[in-house]
């Protein structure tokens, strides 16, 4: 049987459809896991980026910070994190608690870099307008900066929450649950099915998550910003391939 | 907590994996950087190649590296090809962009002044476009490095003859959480990344004494 045979036969299965080690079960668990790190990341980084970028102050720490978490391997600091996590719960603290805090760890660079940069890059002009007109400094934020800067912003969740759903896998190596579990238990009982099944609903999963954050941006894109004649707010803050990748 | 006898007697291989981490990372970033440079040469100058190979390097990444390790045993087993493919695969995605990038941040008057000058279009690739663009591509040599020195970690999953340094983190995981082992792959891990961000860092401003300004930029 060749891979692609191997690999349907092993999707189309319905045992693989149930129960605990079922596929929508997984998915589940991996949605929960992406979706729970992607919320605290975004907690932690989102005020912060914004007001960097706002303000001008504290980009060297942030740039310091981002690219410390970016050296990070996720590996090594769901090891590390293993004896902290224990004293918070013995039993979820030896399997999922120690990736969530991996992910966390891994989705903050893009959002804060790409937070502040984003906020930073918006045209001084029209800053200064929103200052004429007597907006106080939250409303330009929100108002003015926030709205121009979104494609940005969004850009930087969207990376994140890409990159999650990719090495949320690797949690599966330590007993955390997720789509990781059918690459691990494939490698282990040398079932090439499972593994490229894996690979298939793990891509898939990356893939949705990146057009939905596509769409979410859409959505939330100002209308002032769509209106004839404006400029597409895409091109005033032309993601660097830097950020992100 | 930690068992100070075991690293005592294990220092010999942690001096082992953490060489075979260094090699196996430079050999992923080596091979990883002269296909991108070929790459982003013929993008930058056949312009309708660059949106699907720019497309390809981006459904690249939304596989998992765990995933691409195991896929890859069956086809070129337990070797160090295994372990060298996705390494290099994950290069290309970061460094293609940069390099393309770095070209395109050329001003164009400056381009325009070097055909003014009478430069082929070799002289000035190479005399004017790769030296202006060597900020950002240091920057994509410098993500590329740190984060092939965190997948390295992963080529363990391949077998115990890989790994690096996390060859510690899974065996001592598989030993029941001996943390002594986990942290003797963990901590020198984190600490070569770290090192070799700092080492970029510096290169970065040692290329480009010109080009301060931007190199912090691009570091953001």
């Amino acid at each position: 049987m060749n891979l692609v045979t191997e690999t349907a036969a092993w999707l189309t299965n319905p045992a693989q459809w149930a129960g605990q080690s079922g596929i929508p079960n997984r998915l589940l668990e991996h949605v929960l896991i992406a979706s729970i790190s992607l919320g605290i990341a975004l907690l932690l980084a989102l005020p912060a980026g914004l007001a960097i970028g706002h303000t001008g102050r504290g980009a060297a720490v942030a740039a310091g910070v981002a690219n410390l978490g970016r050296s990070l391997p996720s590996l090594a600091v769901i090891a590390i994190a293993i004896p902290v996590t224990v004293l918070v719960d013995p039993v979820l603290g030896g399997t999922v608690l120690p990736t969530l805090v991996a992910m966390v760890v891994l989705a903050i660079p893009p959002i804060l870099v790409n937070a502040y940069t984003g906020i930073a890059e918006v045209d001084r002009d029209l800053v200064e307008a929103g200052r004429g007109m007597g907006m106080r400094e939250r409303e330009i934020l929100a108002g003015i900066e926030l709205p121009v800067a979104l494609p940005v912003v969004l850009g930087g969740v969207r990376s994140a929450a890409v990159q999650i759903v990719a090495t949320a896998t690797l949690g599966a190596i330590f007993g955390s649950g997720g789509l990781g579990r059918f690459l691990v238990d494939g490698i282990a009982q040398n079932d090439d099915g499972q593994v490229f099944g894996g690979v298939v609903l793990v891509a898939g999963l990356a893939i949705a998550t990146e057009v939905a954050v596509g769409l979410l941006e859409r959505l939330a894109r100002s209308p002032g910003l769509r209106a004839p004649g404006a400029r597409p707010a895409t091109e005033l803050a032309p993601p660097s391939p830097l950020r992100g990748a | 907590m930690i068992d100070w006898g075991w690293l005592a007697g294990h220092l010999d291989a942690i001096a082992y994996r953490t060489w075979q981490h260094v090699y196996l990372a430079a050999l992923g970033v080596g091979i990883g950087f002269a296909i991108s440079f070929v790459l982003a040469l013929v993008a930058a100058r056949y312009r309708i190649l660059y949106p699907p190979i720019s497309a390809l390097a981006g459904i690249l990444f939304t596989i998992p590296s765990l995933a691409l390790f195991a896929a890859l045993i069956s086809i070129t087993g337990f070797s160090v090809v295994t372990a060298e493919v996705p390494l290099v695969l994950y290069t290309l995605v970061i460094l293609v962009r940069n390099i393309v990038a770095g070209l395109d941040a050329v001003p164009v008057d400056v381009v325009e002044a070097a055909d003014g000058m009478g430069h082929s279009r070799r002289q000035r690739l190479w005399r004017v476009e790769l030296p202006l663009a060597l900020p950002l591509i240091v920057a994509g040599l410098r993500l590329a490095t740190v984060s092939t020195i965190g997948l390295v970690t992963i080529t363990g999953t391949i077998s115990d003859a890989y790994g690096g340094l996390g060859y510690f983190i899974l065996d001592g995981y598989h030993r029941g959480n001996f943390l002594t082992e986990m942290y003797a792959g963990a901590v020198p891990s984190i600490l070569l990344a770290l090192v070799a961000d700092l080492l970029f860092v510096r290169a970065q401003r040692r290329v480009t004494p010109w080009a301060r300004a931007r190199a912090t930029e691009a570091a953001a």
